[in-house]
């Protein structure tokens, strides 16, 4: 009975607090992430019937082959943003990550046996990355800057800076997964779907999640309550270089082929895709799907670019510019809290 | 000499130090804390209490020195341990994740979770709101994210964190700084509850006029040393304030110098 009351209770206040944060649509108005959905949306509108070359198919898969890539890494990212951290590896990890599976493949093993193994080295970079920044207290964006150069470096070494486009027996099917497609939609796609929505999973409804999210908004009271706040970093780390070593694998079968520069200054266009999905550079906010539309943002004006003409020189500039405007937000909106 | 109530004691902290570089935060102090008692524990910024309780609390371990709980002896090293032996600890900066609703808090580091292994976001919600009703009928948006609450919900939701898991003993650190009025006066009547449940409190203030009404005892430090502990009923406010500014015990006190304390 007195369950019941409880209930009762509970739905009055629901009814009352529906009432006073008012209609669902100012909730919706308030996310960041509707209104870059919404930009991206008019974007293709507009671009669509300014020019006739944005929605053909071929387009179209170009597009969003292209912007999987970015979204999957933007995934890691985000987790990593989640806690108040920075991973500027993920573009070296690629590049290791693709460079551990070409060299492989090259050398005669399956398919089978080259992609784990790429997947290892890039979660042993995360692992670097994590003990680091969680046990020896070193800041994320140095450790995160060296590996950039390390990772990148080792790949280097490994083939000798030359580049490898014959993948052995597995060739094909290592084209296919990266390359291919399936009912039009290019594999990658898919890889992001899955992924972005297994990270949203993850971030609603563990604990893991709702600890990267304490641990983001006060680390200090995240310590104090139990949370295993070091191994839960190191985890984030990890996750985020797992998310670039897949994107590595990928990248080598779509690319057909792969060089030392691959992945070269990605960690810009993945934190601008973050950041611009609604994942915010102090810690403690950001969502799988911002992460997915900033991605898509990022792509869809990239692509405008050269549809209308425009230099892709451009691109660099927009990129950078959102990054600086974002953290500007942070910084006034931080300063009038403290006033 | 002071005259703790005839049972076992709940904590016995013994000849407790603690040393950061050269610094002795805490040297060799000993306090307990009975069942069903406030012990408050005053003493200026910086003489060493609130390292004193984090040691309880498991937020560092103390350098020497031993903890009993219930007569047996436990080594504390991290919050874990301390909130695996029943204590709980409201911290003056409240520990909260400013960015998560209140369930969210309340749970922190004990989420409750379906038989799938899942956020059980429901029976936390419920769970929160019952307490939280408990503490504050007003409380109604614990859905929010605690920065957008006001100083006194907030302060609700670290207290309401702390007895939500039936906790045996309570450290309260600094737990009105932030409090009107009328959220302080509730306050007090929920301690003075607690206290009937048997849960023993260490109270812990710089200001001597927040804790003396409530508290059973008094121990006093400064300097990181206990000046001494002593039965509230039995000493005057002035003579704590000595204890407190002069760091001798009320019997050393000359009334020259507690004159000179107004």
């Amino acid at each position: 009975m007195a369950r019941e009351e409880v209930g009762m209770v509970t739905s009055l206040e629901d009814a009352i607090s529906r009432q006073t944060h008012g209609h669902p649509l100012s909730w919706l108005t308030s996310r960041q992430t509707f209104w870059v959905f919404l930009a991206a949306v008019i974007a293709c509108v507009t671009l669509s019937l300014v020019t006739d070359t944005f929605a053909t198919e071929r387009n179209l898969f170009n597009v969003t082959r292209n912007f999987a890539f970015v979204g999957i890494v933007a995934l890691g990212m985000t987790a990593v943003i989640i806690i108040g951290g920075i991973d500027l590896s993920v573009g070296s990890v690629v590049v290791l990550s693709a460079m551990v599976t070409g060299m492989t493949m090259a050398a005669g093993y399956p398919i089978y046996l080259a992609v784990p193994l790429a997947l290892a080295a890039s979660l042993a970079v995360g692992l670097f990355n994590g003990v680091m920044v969680a046990f020896l207290k070193v800041p994320p964006f140095v450790v995160t800057l060296g590996v950039l150069s390390v990772a990148r470096s080792l790949a280097m070494v490994l083939s000798d800076n030359k580049m490898v486009y014959q993948f052995g027996p597995d060739h094909q099917a290592l084209l296919t997964l990266g390359g291919g497609s399936t009912l039009g939609i290019p594999h990658p796609v898919y890889f992001l779907v899955v992924l972005a929505l297994g990270t949203g999973y993850f971030f609603r409804w563990t604990r893991w999640g709702r600890h990267i999210f304490a641990i983001g908004g006060n680390e200090q009271a995240a310590t104090l309550t139990g949370i295993p706040v070091r191994s839960v970093k190191i985890s984030v780390y990890m996750f985020a270089s797992l998310m670039a070593g897949i994107t590595g694998v990928l990248e080598v079968g779509w690319l057909g082929g792969v060089t030392t520069n691959l992945g070269q200054s990605m960690e810009l266009s993945v934190i601008a895709a973050a950041v611009i999905g609604g994942a915010n550079l102090a810690g403690g906010i950001g969502t799988a799907f911002g992460a997915v539309v900033g991605a898509a943002l990022i792509e869809v004006i990239r692509n405008s670019l050269i549809l209308l003409g425009i230099s892709t020189f451009w691109q660099g500039t927009f990129v950078g510019s959102f990054i600086i405007i974002a953290v500007l937000f942070d910084r006034l909106r931080v300063s009038r809290a403290n006033d | 000499m002071s005259t703790p109530p005839a049972s076992a004691p709940l904590v016995e902290m013994r000849n407790i130090s603690k040393r950061f570089g050269g610094v002795h935060a805490v040297d060799d102090v000993s306090v307990d804390l009975y069942p069903g008692e406030v012990v408050g524990l005053l003493g200026h910024n910086g003489a060493g209490k609130s390292t004193l309780i984090k040691m309880l609390a498991g937020a560092y371990p103390a350098d020497s020195g031993e903890i009993y709980i219930s007569g047996e002896k436990v080594a504390i090293e991290t919050p874990r341990d301390a909130r695996r032996y029943g204590i709980e600890t409201i911290y003056q900066t409240l520990a909260l994740a400013d960015n998560l609703d209140a369930p969210a808090n309340l749970f922190l580091g004990r989420e409750l979770r379906t038989s799938l292994g899942l956020l059980d976001d429901d029976a936390m919600e419920h769970e929160a709101r019952a307490v939280l009703h408990r503490l504050n009928p007003n409380f109604k948006n614990i859905k929010d994210p605690v920065k957008n609450m006001s100083g006194g919900q907030r302060q609700s939701v670290a207290i309401a964190r702390a007895i939500l898991f039936n906790a045996k003993i309570l450290i309260m650190d600094e737990p009105t700084a932030a409090l009107g009025p009328q959220e302080t006066a509730m306050v007090a009547e929920l301690i003075k509850q607690l206290k009937k449940e048997g849960i023993g409190i260490f109270l812990i203030s710089h200001d001597l006029h927040d804790v003396f009404d409530l508290s059973d005892r008094v121990s006093v430090m400064k300097n990181g040393r206990l000046v001494g502990t002593r039965d509230t009923s039995k000493v005057t406010k002035d003579e704590v304030l000595g204890m407190i500014i002069l760091g001798k015990l009320p019997e050393e006190e000359t009334p020259e110098e507690l004159a000179e304390l107004h």
